[in-house]
């Protein structure tokens, strides 16, 4: 009787936590805007980012989306890094990867000259970090009808829905008719969003020749965004799979442990 | 400590420090402490909740050799420490998600302590002590949920350094004070890192007495009476060393769940972006360990009540070991109050609920209208301190109480215990 109260009890306290927790999810989730859930392959335990479509994403993101978005918390030795877009085995130092020093010389950064101390232009070395688009936040915003371009590297983190939230937003134009500026997108909270349709078909020509439909450059964009916010997450999961395994066997031991302890305890 | 040494030096050395340092003796006298040998996996979280907060300060010492507490450089900094940061990857997750592993660990442990009256005399001052390092806690979350520097952080600073300016007369230069300047600002930032590095050490000084207390009045066991002999009770170690190890292993998969699959689930998205003065979120909420708390703070719309009724559902936590007048300690054998103990808790997670919702949207759609998350609040609320005022009192006097077991061993023996 008693061992069935402190069952129910804890029966209670675990359906509880878990119809709390469940709350919070679907909070999370909610939005009022429709979107819709896809099938990326990182998600889940085993998820990892998809290589090819990150590269293209990269494409995408250097044609289309750097010329207003930046990649505040990105180097671009970051794309030659273990698990990056452009990572070389030959080269376990990013910096010495060509393709990556390639990328690099696409840019212009502002450096201190050192004889004159001027402030000069320069091609970027994959040391140097993704330069901003605008110098401050009330330039950013007088060039874009008042509203401010945000950072993409941690976008996916920072918007609830994540990647299936950006890859709507990015095909949720029906047009490109405008109201003084201001489009009509279906996933953006409120339906009203002063970003002008930003992809359409063929907008950039894929080197590896894959078609470049809208859903195929929101894909991977989306993909590559996903890595550049959560970069470490292949490797955090392979460790936190060993992890577990560890942690599973050392508790089953332990559980053996306590129970030979125990065995002449009669409780 | 409680009984007396059995500590016997083997060698000549051993007899040596003994004499002048008895540290040895401490150590084992302090392993050795007789526990009730009942104890069920609920008595594990004090264990759980060493290991929390060990983690948590190695985790954050070296979290604070890279963290940057600048209002310009404290959103990159944790960038960095994720991406460029040997390990960094780990390290913030495990202190971020250590957290809220934290307050599970700790809520578990405190509603054990009230399901089993582990706050009834003589236990009253480890009760007590027990609350202010869940105060402490809870300035200590409050105050690292700033570090990051994120929308989030900045709102919800903004939201409970307000709570100060509510109080009468001094209200304003209180909080003035405690920001350093009229708002939230780089003061306010530098001050809040330097306070969140410091309470964890507060924390771990009142844990060193909790600890202290339970040794010198003994643990409370799950039919809550005394250990009358020897065979009512088990030498901590190796008994419950070893259950305590398990259980610890187990908690430990669920927080590495979190940690590597699920970082930022118990996050806001909104703490991604930047802090921003000028734009205020749509939706301001506190870390889900406070939303009980911050919905009995909306309950009312008085500002000032609110936030007495919220310090209130705190304080009333200090004064439980006299609201509850019943002898008898385990709700094992209170059949009506340990109900009345159950709707507490289901409370608890409605207020939870109601804390993550906007007050005027409609939780239960019942009636012409339905019920808001406010009205909801209210109810909760009430209950929340009806439960220690009146219901607590009352049901000392009234209850009838099942008997209890002569001793933990006959009661262990009988399969009751």
């Amino acid at each position: 009787m008693l061992k069935s109260i402190s069952k129910t009890f804890a029966a209670i306290a675990v359906i509880s936590t878990s119809l709390f927790a469940g709350s919070m999810v679907a909070q999370a989730a909610g939005g009022g805007e429709h979107i819709e859930v896809q099938d990326w392959g990182f998600k889940g335990p085993f998820g990892t980012y998809d290589r090819d479509a990150m590269a293209r994403g990269y494409q995408v993101y250097k044609e289309v989306c750097s010329s207003c978005h930046a990649l505040e918390h990105l180097s671009f030795r970051h794309l030659g890094d273990k698990g990056g877009p452009f990572y070389d085995a030959e080269y376990p130092n990013p910096n010495d990867n060509p393709v990556v020093k390639a990328f690099a010389k696409d840019w212009t950064v502002e450096r201190i000259d050192q004889e004159s101390g001027d402030v000069i232009d320069d091609t970027a070395i994959p040391a140097d970090k993704f330069p901003d688009v605008f110098p401050n936040a009330i330039a950013a915003a007088a060039s874009n009808g008042g509203a401010v371009p945000p950072d993409l590297s941690i976008i996916i983190q920072a918007r609830t829905g994540g990647a299936d939230y950006l890859y709507a937003l990015l095909t949720g134009y029906e047009s490109d008719e405008n109201h003084d500026g201001v489009y009509h997108n279906s996933a953006f909270p409120g339906g009203a969003i002063k970003m002008a349709p930003p992809l359409s078909d063929d907008l950039v020509e894929y080197a590896d020749g894959t078609k470049a439909t809208t859903e195929q450059m929101a894909h991977d964009v989306v993909e590559f965004l996903a890595w550049s916010g959560d970069p470490k997450m292949e490797v955090r999961k392979k460790v936190g799979f060993a992890t577990f395994l560890f942690l599973f066997i050392f508790a089953l031991l332990l559980f053996m442990t306590y129970k030979e302890v125990w065995k002449d305890v009669e409780h | 400590m409680s009984g007396h040494s059995t500590y016997e030096p083997k060698y000549a050395a051993e007899r040596w420090l003994d004499k002048r340092l008895p540290i040895v003796r401490f150590g084992v006298d302090f392993m050795g402490f007789p526990s009730p040998r009942n104890l069920n996996y609920w008595y594990a979280f004090g264990g759980i909740l060493t290991l929390c907060l060990m983690a948590q300060i190695i985790t954050g010492i070296i979290l604070a050799m890279h963290y940057t507490p600048d209002v310009d450089l404290a959103f990159d900094s944790i960038q960095r420490i994720k991406r460029d940061v040997p390990f960094g990857w780990l390290l913030q997750p495990m202190h971020a998600v250590g957290a809220s592993m934290f307050f599970l660990a700790v809520y578990i442990h405190m509603f054990r302590g009230m399901f089993y009256g582990s706050y009834k005399n003589p236990r009253e001052l480890l009760w007590i002590i027990g609350c202010l390092i869940y105060l402490a806690m809870m300035a200590t979350g409050f105050l690292g949920y700033t570090l990051p520097w994120g929308q989030m952080s900045f709102w919800g600073a903004t939201v409970i350094t307000g709570f100060f300016g509510a109080i009468p007369v001094v209200g304003e230069s209180l909080q003035q004070w405690l920001l350093g300047g009229y708002s939230i600002g780089n003061p306010t930032l530098q001050r809040f890192f330097s306070l969140h590095y410091l309470l964890p050490f507060i924390i771990c000084a009142l844990v060193g007495l909790h600890v202290w207390a339970v040794h010198h009045v003994g643990q409370n066991n799950p039919i809550g009476i005394e250990p009358k002999s020897k065979s009512d009770t088990l030498p901590f170690h190796p008994f419950y060393t070893m259950k305590d190890a398990f259980a610890i292993a187990v908690f430990l998969l669920i927080f590495a769940l979190f940690v590597f699959y699920l970082p930022d689930a118990l996050g806001h998205a909104d703490n991604y972006q930047r802090a921003n003065p000028l734009v205020t979120p749509p939706h301001i909420v506190p870390e889900w360990y406070f939303l009980p708390f911050y919905a009995i703070l909306r309950a009312v719309p008085d500002k000032l009540m609110g936030i007495m009724l919220m310090f209130g559902a705190i304080g009333v936590l200090f004064v439980l070991p006299w609201l509850d007048t019943a002898k008898v300690r385990s709700m094992r054998f209170r059949p009506i109050t340990r109900w009345f103990f159950i709707i507490f808790l289901v409370m608890g997670f409605i207020l939870g609920w109601c804390g993550a919702n906007s007050p005027d949207d409609i939780a239960i759609p019942i009636g012409e209208h339905g019920m808001s998350f406010k009205w909801l609040s209210r109810i909760a609320t009430l209950y929340y301190f009806a439960y220690f005022f009146p219901i607590l009192p009352i049901m000392g006097w009234i209850e009838k109480t099942k008997p209890l077991p002569e001793s933990i061993t006959k009661a262990v023996l009988s399969g009751d215990a």
